[in-house]
């Protein structure tokens, strides 16, 4: 039976039809609104490739049925900036080269922006606490960490988020 | 008199696959190099510029297609710049030298006069209202390179030699659809396959409605032979599907891993081949000293970050392949063999996955594709492993246990060496006669290839690395090549050189023990090789290494050195750690000398990556089985966190160097025997196999 969901991706409303309510989330933000950045590592909730901001807060969404996101607000990589006009993360992270295969970027960008919201001058050891949400097998990680710095540091100097 | 051309370039030797101007201003440069993660595109793109005079703006790479690039086979090994580098360099330099002679005749001048400026023909430096855009459609691309165009002094290089900013990194930090992962082709079917469990498995039952009901959505079987699949237009049905299928298909003639079989002690009641390398045995000189030591390391995974993703589409007796493996050319082959196709009837592009660290599922992955697209003509097929899937089905590389036998002299340095080898080979690629597997399980099934290994030529597999560098009268390997092994073994990183260099690496620091000498003081007094003493030294001075430092108090610190494949790129580790019942790195430093840098920042970013790899094999990572592959998602297949990572240094030494080193796999093995060294250092006691799990280390603890 077709239902309809109703949410916001990135400040738009969306709306879909789907037979299956337990429809993961990642499929929908892909297949269903051709968003890519996105992106699927496990679908098991382990390695957080998928993770998005719902109301704010990160979770991954690869086993996250989309009945419970109705109403909600998400936020994905693509929402966060452009190449015209880069999130402050963005930035850094090009900045230090951050990334071989890049495949885990996105997720990670995105826990880093739930950090700096919460925390706008996290430790290293608080960023790499937070990051243990996200696994990167290319060994990226101290070029992750130092760029998660660097934009901290520009957005408490008034970078434009 | 020429000098011969570079082996890619005589290999692929008509200019036009390596360099051609599609539009006014700009360039397209092909490359059968492949975008593992590993900057090389971008590297290519950087000689591309410096050779042809042109700003790295105007280029556009082409990479891995059997249509439109030079077949250079697999991107592995670390060779794409030592060896396609150079290609690439001699391929620009004759493009450059061709346009200059139709430059001169068009100006009616000698070639001599002229130069180029960001593609623009200068005469002594002034302008001639000449371009290679307004030369392109008289010189004539499709003619053989000669290997005459003069290639840029070092002296004069403005990109090679600089850290240029990856090309594809800004798209993937802003989420663009660059990956395989992301494609869609229009009509496209999503499939997942039911894996035959092993060679000979024969399907049993399939309870169909179980997982037409799992499914919750329209899916349908593809079936031929053993080989099944589950498709549909709908991933989250098919998904459902094929997890469901897991149980909800019997298999006959199973033959499930145990648990004992996942130790590399297992291989030495096995059946082997022996292969001997090296000097003959001296037999036994009186009154020398004997050291004799055995190291060993388990199954590892690849493990890398998405699972494994193809795509195909067959339609009027063509077939097109979309897929990230390493080696579209051979991979060609390998499907016309499995596929009873003609080789020219398949087009094989190639497309990003994540992380590549070696022979995957990718191959298998588009074969699968290749499989059901045959058996639904017209429709684009798209096979996703599930994570599952990939860890138990991708090639692991093969455990291994590696026994040194030594000959000391008076002074306590060796004379004599042999590396004594249990290990299966670490080559089942498809190019190398290895299966893929879907056609294992087709209706006649895709034969298994003799055993064999990668040849001494190419570096070796499980030998690779078995030879020490050092200057030791008479050196040998003795290598035990198991014939058969419970999961399929295959390259990754380093292949045998990471448990060589464990192994010797930890040995000599054994013999500097026993000899009294400072581990970095017994090294240098046994090499003579200026760049494997440069880097030695340089890392014991980045690290403020300091001879006298006690320990045995749970700090330690360790040094390792290699040459990979003691022909590439020199690299030497310290590494600092903690120790009560885990270990904890504090700090790795790392010297390496890589000769021709193109550029420093990929090569950094390569050697981190590289040490924080092998350091997640060390002290995590061993693939376990329980009836079947047991190692099957992250929870039981840990690999290092960002809370785990050291701090750490690396500098590249000797860049202005002629000739490039290929880095990619340099720091696996120093890191893995400078931790090892580290920990004896820590506990005055050693572990000599791998992984130093929490209860090795207690096992050793308890013991002293």
């Amino acid at each position: 039976m077709t239902q309809k969901f109703d949410f916001s991706v990135n400040g738009k409303p969306v709306s879909v039809s789907l037979d299956n309510e337990e429809t993961p989330l990642l499929n929908v933000l892909r297949n269903e609104l051709g968003l890519m950045g996105t992106r699927f590592g496990c679908g098991l909730e382990q390695c957080g490739c998928c993770m998005v901001l719902i109301d704010g807060q990160p979770e991954k969404c690869c086993a996250k049925p989309v009945w419970s996101v109705a109403g909600k607000n998400i936020t994905t990589i693509e929402g966060l900036g452009t190449s015209e006009r880069p999130h402050p993360l963005q930035q850094a992270f090009i900045d230090e080269q951050a990334g071989q295969c890049g495949y885990c970027l996105s997720g990670i960008i995105i826990t880093a922006k739930a950090l700096l919201d919460k925390n706008p001058s996290p430790t290293r050891a608080q960023i790499a606490a937070a990051l243990d949400d996200n696994i990167c097998r290319c060994g990226t990680h101290n070029r992750i960490m130092r760029a998660v710095e660097k934009a901290a540091a520009q957005m408490r100097a008034g970078a434009r988020a | 008199m020429n000098a011969p051309l570079p082996g890619p370039l005589a290999d692929n030797p008509s200019l036009d696959r390596w360099v051609s101007f599609p539009s006014p201003g700009k360039i397209s440069i092909g490359t059968g190099r492949v975008e593992l993660g590993q900057g090389v595109l971008t590297a290519m793109a950087q000689i591309a510029a410096d050779e042809l005079d042109v700003a790295m703006a105007r280029i556009t790479m082409r990479s891995g297609d059997t249509e439109r690039t030079p077949n250079e086979g697999y991107t592995a090994g670390s060779q794409s710049i030592q060896f396609g580098g150079v290609a690439m360099r001699q391929a620009c330099a004759d493009v450059r030298a061709l346009f200059l002679e139709q430059a001169a005749k068009i100006i009616g001048c000698a070639a001599a006069e002229l130069s180029i400026r960001d593609g623009r023909i200068l005469r002594k430096n002034a302008p001639t209202g000449q371009d290679y855009w307004t030369l392109a459609s008289a010189v004539n691309l499709a003619v053989k390179a000669t290997g005459s165009g003069a290639r840029k002094p070092a002296a004069d290089f403005e990109t090679i030699g600089q850290s240029s900013e990856r090309l594809d990194l800004p798209d993937k930090i802003f989420g663009k659809a660059v990956f395989i992962h992301d494609m869609q082709l229009p009509g496209m079917v999503h499939a997942r396959v039911v894996r035959q469990p092993n060679r000979g498995a024969t399907i049993g039952a399939i309870d169909e409605q179980a997982i037409k009901r799992a499914a919750k959505g329209r899916i349908d079987f593809v079936r031929h032979g053993n080989f099944l699949a589950i498709v549909g237009n709908d991933e989250t049905a098919v998904d459902l599907a094929g997890a469901a299928a897991v149980n909800a298909v019997t298999w006959q003639n199973v033959e499930a891993p145990t648990a004992l079989q996942a130790e590399a002690s297992w291989l030495l009641q096995r059946p082997w081949i022996d292969r001997v390398f090296g000097a003959p045995d001296t037999g036994e000189p009186q009154g020398r000293q004997r050291f004799e030591a055995t190291y060993s390391r388990g199954y590892l995974a690849h493990a890398s970050i998405s699972p494994s993703c193809g795509l195909a589409e067959y339609r009027d007796s063509h077939l097109t392949v979309w897929t990230h493996c390493q080696g579209v050319f051979p991979l060609r082959a390998a499907l016309a063999k499995a596929l009873g196709l003609d080789a020219s009837a398949i087009i094989v592009h190639h497309v990003q996955g994540s992380g590549c660290y070696g022979h995957n599922g990718a191959d298998d992955a588009a074969a699968d594709a290749a499989i059901i697209a045959m058996q639904m003509p017209g429709k684009p097929i798209r096979v996703r492993w599930r994570r599952e899937e990939e860890f138990v089905y991708e090639p692991k590389t093969p455990s291994m246990v590696v026994k040194v036998h030594a000959l000391l002299d008076d002074a306590g340095k060796p004379t004599d060496w042999t590396q004594e080898i249990w290990s299966a080979t670490h080559n089942k690629r498809p190019g190398a006669g290895g299966v893929l597997l879907g056609a294992v399980a087709l209706p006649t099934p895709m034969p298994e290839p003799p055993p064999n290994d990668v040849p001494e030529a190419n570096g070796g597999g499980a030998t690779r690395n078995g030879e020490p560098l050092y200057d030791i009268a008479a050196k040998r390997i003795l290598h035990h090549l198991v014939t058969d092994t419970p999961v399929r073994t295959s390259a990754l990183r380093s292949l045998g050189a990471m448990p060589n260099v464990f192994a010797l690496e930890c040995c000599i620091d054994e013999l500097a023990e026993r000899a009294g000498q400072d581990p970095v003081q017994y090294r240098l007094s046994i090499t003579a090789d200026k760049r494997a003493r440069a880097v030695i030294e340089k890392v014991a001075a980045m690290a403020r290494w300091n001879p006298k430092e006690p320990g045995g108090a749970g700090h330690g610190r360790g040094i390792a050195f290699a040459r990979y494949k003691n022909r590439a790129a020199y690299s030497a580790v310290v590494v600092e750690l903690d120790v009560d019942e885990e270990i904890r790195l504090a700090h790795v430093w790392c010297a390496t000398d890589a000769g021709l840098v193109v550029n420093p920042d990929g090569a950094i970013n390569q050697l981190e990556g590289g040490i924080i790899q092998s350091a997640s094999w060390v002290l995590k990572e061993q693939v376990r089985f329980d009836s079947g592959v047991s190692s099957i998602d992250w929870e039981t297949y840990p690999v290092l966190k960002f809370s785990e990572v050291p701090e750490i240094d690396i500098e590249l030494i000797n860049t202005k160097d002629e000739v490039p080193l290929g880095v990619g796999e340099v720091t696996a093995g120093p890191t893995a025997a400078a931790i090892g060294n580290a920990v004896s250092h820590a506990l005055g006691t050693r572990i000599r196999d791998l992984p130093l799990t929490r209860d090795r280390i207690m096992a050793t603890l308890l013991k002293a």
